[in-house]
């Protein structure tokens, strides 16, 4: 214990002797390390903002669309849910509620909406009356359509408030026409303001009555659409998940053996799949990151064995006063250490400085947020680093012969 | 180590051999050599560059093995230490002097006298005082945080002297100790040296130079590893 407690002054000292050397020595492991905490910063950061968001998606929300496996997408045969499809699942399907088609705009003309001479592009989203209980958005202004609007294919919308900003439409927006496409929509709600995620806006979208939005889109064509319901009992969410399963493979004349051409998702499965996103970001960028890690300690074993040369008389003269091998080796070996582990709490620092200056610096980004566990981590790795590529050097160094080494010029 | 050896002499060379191989060539750096010096006694190992007194120096220092024989340190057989029993002797039963002074450059004279003290487990408040009292001893209480490299030859010698005897040990074995000095600084130093000698330290020095050698009590003379004469003489210098 005393031997190592020495060890580790010796090692400071010697450090701060070599003040610029030890910087430029470690500069490989804090530029590791931080490149590892800032990005972890980041990507925590964002994965904490879109498990909030998710969880303004009910929990006992259910989400079937369709699903083509990729084989069968580079054959064009894609999968679709229809409308039929949701007809069966309200008529079969005991305990549920608030069941509502989602139609996306498919890309080209129809995203295009202009005001005057205003034009700009926006998400448009053919939904049902319900669509609002499921997703939890309200309207601010004005009022969201009706079974009616839906059933009579009224040209009404309602819109986030990025839309009215868009095309500067000016006054009370309530009331006014614009152009979806070739028709003319009239504004009769402004859905709350959600503000933005990663630097995109969450308010830029046009919501119609579905009946509204096939009649834009073409009546005439065979559109796949989403289903999004919500379960009465929580408890009850797996049965009704396997019964719309069953329903649907039938419908859709499914053999035995057949995978599923559809997917019902959870809210929390949603959010699962995207934290299986975030982590695989992380890991891929730890990886690379421990390369570099893997880098700096063969940069710091190199300066390490310079050093053992260049010392080896002061080496010499240690143990001519008494210093065993193991002195010796603990000496280089702790000094090894020292330099990793300053070289990681450095790291640590600048890494967060900069993820937090990143996520400050662009407009709509979430804090940055480093866990507990990527500090941990990179401590441990600093530490491997310094002890794996500090052995050699270290070992070196005990193994001297005291006589050559005090005649070293 | 019992109490009752405290009059064996401190060193026992039993027919040492050191050989050295190099390629078919054998060279035997000791050839057999026999000699014991007592506690206190004042030695100069004297003789021409290649006699072998720097591996008689090396091998008394515990820095090296001997190839045959028996030594004796203390009464304790060095052959049969291990690297660290011989590193434990290095630390208690030697002080080194050095031609070339030997000092850390990097550590202040206060830091250089206290190393041996970190290897006791010393802590390291009592390092400190036991380090500035040795510097005192030998004249340099004021120069406790100069460097190596502030300070002159003799100063440098000085801090080494310190350095060697702040573990109080059995021998102080001093290699060429005047060897980088100028004749003025010599003579201080081995003032010094002597000085030691009257309070009773053991001394080993190694020189080629007779009126250094002429300090000393016992002469022993190499020649091609052998002990060529061996004589006790009154001290001539004053």
């Amino acid at each position: 214990m005393f031997a190592l407690f020495e060890s580790f002054r010796s090692a400071f000292e010697s450090i701060w002797a070599h003040g610029f050397r030890s910087l430029l020595t470690s500069l490989g492991i804090i530029i590791g390390v931080t490149s590892v905490i800032a990005v972890v910063s980041i990507v925590q950061g964002l994965s904490y903002t879109i498990n909030a968001q998710f969880a303004g998606l009910g929990g006992n929300s259910l989400t079937i669309r369709s699903y083509t496996p990729f084989k069968k997408q580079i054959q064009g045969r894609l999968a679709k849910l229809r409308d039929s499809d949701m007809q069966v699942i309200k008529r079969r399907i005991d305990g549920i509620s608030d069941i509502t088609p989602v139609l996306f705009t498919q890309t080209g003309s129809q995203g295009a909406i202009s005001y005057r001479s205003q034009v700009s592009f926006s998400r448009v989203i053919g939904i049902g009356p319900s669509y609002l209980d499921v997703n939890s958005v309200y309207p601010q202004q004005g009022r969201f359509f009706t079974g009616d609007d839906d059933a009579r294919r009224r040209l009404v919308c309602a819109v986030g408030v990025d839309v009215i900003e868009d095309l500067e439409i000016p006054g009370d927006p309530i009331g006014k026409y614009f152009r979806v496409g070739n028709e003319w929509c009239k504004i009769v709600g402004v859905i709350e303001e959600r503000g933005e995620l990663f630097g995109f806006s969450q308010d830029n979208f046009v919501l119609l009555p579905y009946g509204t939005a096939k009649r834009i889109m073409g009546a005439s064509r065979d559109l796949d659409i989403q289903i999004q319901l919500l379960v009465d009992d929580m408890n009850r969410q797996d049965e009704v998940k396997e019964r719309i399963r069953r329903v649907l493979r039938q419908e859709h004349g499914l053999k035995s053996g057949e995978p599923d051409d559809f997917r019902v998702q959870t809210a929390e499965q949603l959010t699962e799949s995207f934290n299986t996103v975030i982590n695989m970001v992380t890991a891929v960028s730890a990886g690379i990151v421990g390369i570099s890690l893997l880098v700096g300690g063969i940069g710091i074993m190199n300066i390490m064995l310079v050093s053992v040369t260049e010392r080896t008389r002061e080496i010499g003269i240690l143990k001519a006063l008494g210093a065993t091998r193991q002195d010796i080796l603990l000496q280089f070996l702790i000094e090894a250490l020292a330099l990793t582990m300053i070289g990681g709490l450095l790291g640590v620092a600048i890494g967060y400085g900069l993820g937090a200056l990143v996520a400050a610096l662009l407009p709509g980004f979430p804090a940055a947020h480093v866990p507990l566990w990527a500090v941990m981590l990179s401590f441990g790795f600093c530490a491997a680093v310094g002890i794996i590529f500090g052995i050699v050097p270290a070992a070196k160094a005990a193994q001297l012969n005291p006589i050559d080494a005090l005649r070293y010029e | 180590m019992h109490p009752a050896d405290i009059e064996a002499p401190v060193i026992q060379l039993r027919n040492v051999y050191r050989t050295y191989e190099m390629g078919d060539q054998v060279l035997n750096a000791l050839d057999g050599v026999d000699l014991d010096i007592e506690r206190n006694e004042y030695v100069a190992i004297v003789g021409a560059s290649g006699s072998g007194k720097s591996t008689m120096m090396n091998i008394i220092g515990c820095l090296d093995r001997i190839t045959k024989g028996d030594y004796l340190l203390n009464g304790t057989d060095v052959g049969e230490m291990s690297e660290a029993e011989l590193a434990r002797a290095r630390n208690r039963e030697i002080g080194f002097v050095f031609q070339s002074f030997n000092l850390l450059s990097r550590a202040s004279a206060l830091k250089n006298v206290m190393q041996p003290l970190v290897y006791r487990g010393i802590p390291r408040a009592e390092r400190k005082r036991l380090a500035a009292d040795a510097l005192g001893h030998v004249g340099l209480g004021d120069r406790l945080e100069s460097r190596p490299n502030q300070m002159s030859g003799g100063q440098r010698q000085r801090v080494a002297i310190a350095r060697a005897l702040i573990g109080n040990p059995a021998i102080l074995l001093a290699d060429e100790p005047t060897g980088n000095l100028d004749s003025k600084t010599s003579s201080e130093i081995m003032a010094l040296i002597d000085q030691l000698h009257q309070q009773g330290q053991t001394i080993i020095m190694v020189t080629h130079e007779p009126d250094i050698a002429a300090h000393c009590e016992r002469v022993i003379h190499l020649t091609d590893g052998k002990v060529e004469s061996d004589e006790r003489q009154q001290r001539t210098a004053a």
